[in-house]
């Protein structure tokens, strides 16, 4: 944006505040969205990154998340012909209801929230139940780049570089026992740092809780995911550990995960209590199944012009079909949306 | 005219936000999905709007200052600028210029004929609100833009179907619409006190 000159006063990289001061001084801002947006820009101009995508804010990564990284597969999934969503874009126009309902919200809040130390409960029909430290549960597991396309069931989509590992391998980890038919997650309830959990007019009854049938977790598309564009995961999109299932729509992709049970009975999802007509158990992407309010044939991917909207034909299975379809053999897709 | 200054105000202040908005998609200040943004905006927009021309009356009761009243058809006929700008925007940004989408849309999903419902109310009013049509329909004029009370309610609902999981903000307008509804009750109204304004009898009728 600007000509760069470095002058030998200028800052380092170690100098760069703090994410989550950075954040919190957005917070500050509260809701003047154009003043964030317009303050936000100079300081990302500035940020000297040598990242692999352009634009990507630096983090303040766990250890054990920068003892992985050198190791990554990178690349291991890919897309063709479509571009990478930027990483400002995929950070700051999101949903995370635990931090606001406006999309701006998780950016501008979640920076209070406190990812270090962090456990994840196992339980349920598993033979090695228990409550493990995440560097704990993450030890066996190389990681993997896997770049997906990302579509939210409103209508809008992305393409967002992922930095996980196969959910499958886990659950090989954790011993399911024959009566598991069913994988159940949960987010964190905090509602000191999470300001969504404390709204009294919330039709959500927190914590949030996704599912997935054992064989669709088992699928090697679905990972759990820690980082995001080559760093560790922003605090607003799932930090520390989310689900990323690419063949449904993103509010199957639970965030902030504190706890994964086995059961044998199909959970109750959260959008199912509250809407169970317009947000199915399975959801998966499917141009030819309507959301009761809108068209699902067609996506926006973002960023999208104002008036070059860039709008495209949504695909069957996200364009996963290949690798899913057989999940899902002989079942009515109306029926079971 | 009486009130130029303060209707040429009104003028500005309700004319300069959609220009606001269209700057700063224009500059990407509204993130990577301008289209929609300008979308809500506009709705709330219009809610707003008819919720301030409706507040008029009250204020015009409440304060004795016949400028409330002055500029109380140009706030509505602004709020039905909006609701136009707010349909083009989702005709242009949401549907892509689709027209056949349109017809789906209008004939499948609720909100979508709700809100349609509110803006063919909208236009009726807007297009009897010239004095040529107060003249022409007589007594009949106060029925038909007694409509306006009814279009808060199709918003409101509008808005309530697109509202999914927290309920806050559309919980504030609905009180307030709710509020100065209740405001118009004939035995409510008569007793909001004047605050000042009350005109010594003596100063006019010597």
């Amino acid at each position: 944006m600007l000509f760069k000159f470095p002058k030998s006063s200028d800052c380092t990289e170690s100098d760069v505040t703090p994410e989550s001061l950075y954040l919190s001084r957005r917070s500050v801002l509260g809701s003047a969205v154009g003043v964030i947006a317009a303050s936000s820009l100079p300081r990302w101009a500035s940020a000297d990154d040598v990242a692999r995508y352009p634009g990507v804010e630096p983090g303040k990564a766990p250890a054990w998340f920068n003892e992985k990284l050198p190791a990554t597969r990178w690349g291991a999934v890919n897309v063709k012909d479509e571009s990478i969503t930027p990483f400002k874009d995929a950070t700051h126009y999101n949903n995370f209801y635990e931090f606001g309902t406006d999309k701006g919200d998780p950016a501008a809040n979640a920076g209070a929230l406190k990812t270090e130390p962090w456990s994840v409960v196992v339980d349920g029909e598993v033979g090695k139940p228990g409550r493990y430290a995440l560097e704990d549960l993450m030890k066996p597991y190389q990681l993997e780049e896997r770049i997906y396309r990302l579509r939210c069931v409103e209508a809008w989509s992305m393409v967002i570089p992922w930095i996980g590992f196969p959910l499958s391998a886990l659950l090989k980890q954790v011993e399911p026992t024959s009566k598991a038919r069913y994988i159940r997650f949960e987010t964190l309830q905090d509602p000191k740092s999470m300001p969504g959990q404390r709204s009294g007019f919330a039709l959500i009854d927190w914590p949030y809780i996704e599912g997935l049938r054992l064989d669709e977790a088992m699928n090697p598309l679905a990972i759990l995911a820690v980082g995001m564009y080559g760093r560790e995961l922003p605090n607003q999109n799932g930090a520390p550990l989310r689900l990323v299932v690419p063949w449904k729509y993103g509010f199957k992709s639970v965030k902030s995960i504190v706890r994964i049970s086995l059961v044998s009975e199909q959970p109750k999802t959260t959008w199912q209590s509250i809407a169970a007509d317009e947000y199915g158990f399975f959801a998966n992407v499917n141009p030819t199944v309507d959301h009761p309010r809108w068209t699902q044939a067609r996506e926006r991917r973002l960023p999208s012009g104002l008036f070059k909207p860039n709008v495209r034909d949504t695909q069957m299975f996200n364009g996963y079909a290949d690798e899913v379809a057989d999940l899902y053999a002989g079942m009515d897709l109306r029926t079971h949306y | 005219m009486r009130f130029v200054f303060w209707r040429c105000a009104v003028f500005i202040a309700a004319a300069v936000w959609p220009l606001l908005w269209l700057y700063e998609a224009w500059s990407s200040a509204l993130g990577p999905d301008p289209g929609k943004v300008l979308v809500d905006r506009l709705g709330l927009g219009t809610l707003t709007l008819l919720l301030i021309t409706l507040g008029m009356t009250p204020l015009q009761r409440l304060s004795g200052w016949p400028g409330w009243i002055a500029v109380r058809r140009q706030l509505g006929l602004w709020s039905f600028a909006y609701a136009a700008l707010h349909l083009s925007a989702y005709l242009v940004f949401v549907l892509g210029l689709d027209w056949s989408q349109l017809g789906v849309e209008l004939s499948k999903r609720p909100y979508i004929i709700v809100g349609s419902l509110g803006l063919v109310g909208l236009l009726l009013l807007a297009v009897t609100s010239n004095r040529y049509s107060q003249r022409r329909l007589g007594v009949r004029w106060k029925k038909l833009h007694r409509l306006v009370y009814g279009i808060l309610g199709l918003g409101l609902l509008h808005m309530l179907w697109i509202v999914r999981a927290d309920l806050k903000e559309w919980a504030i307008y609905a009180s307030i619409g709710a509020l100065l509804l209740v405001l118009r009750v004939p035995a409510i109204a008569r007793r909001i006190p004047r605050l000042k304004g009350k005109k010594a009898p003596s100063a006019t009728k010597a």
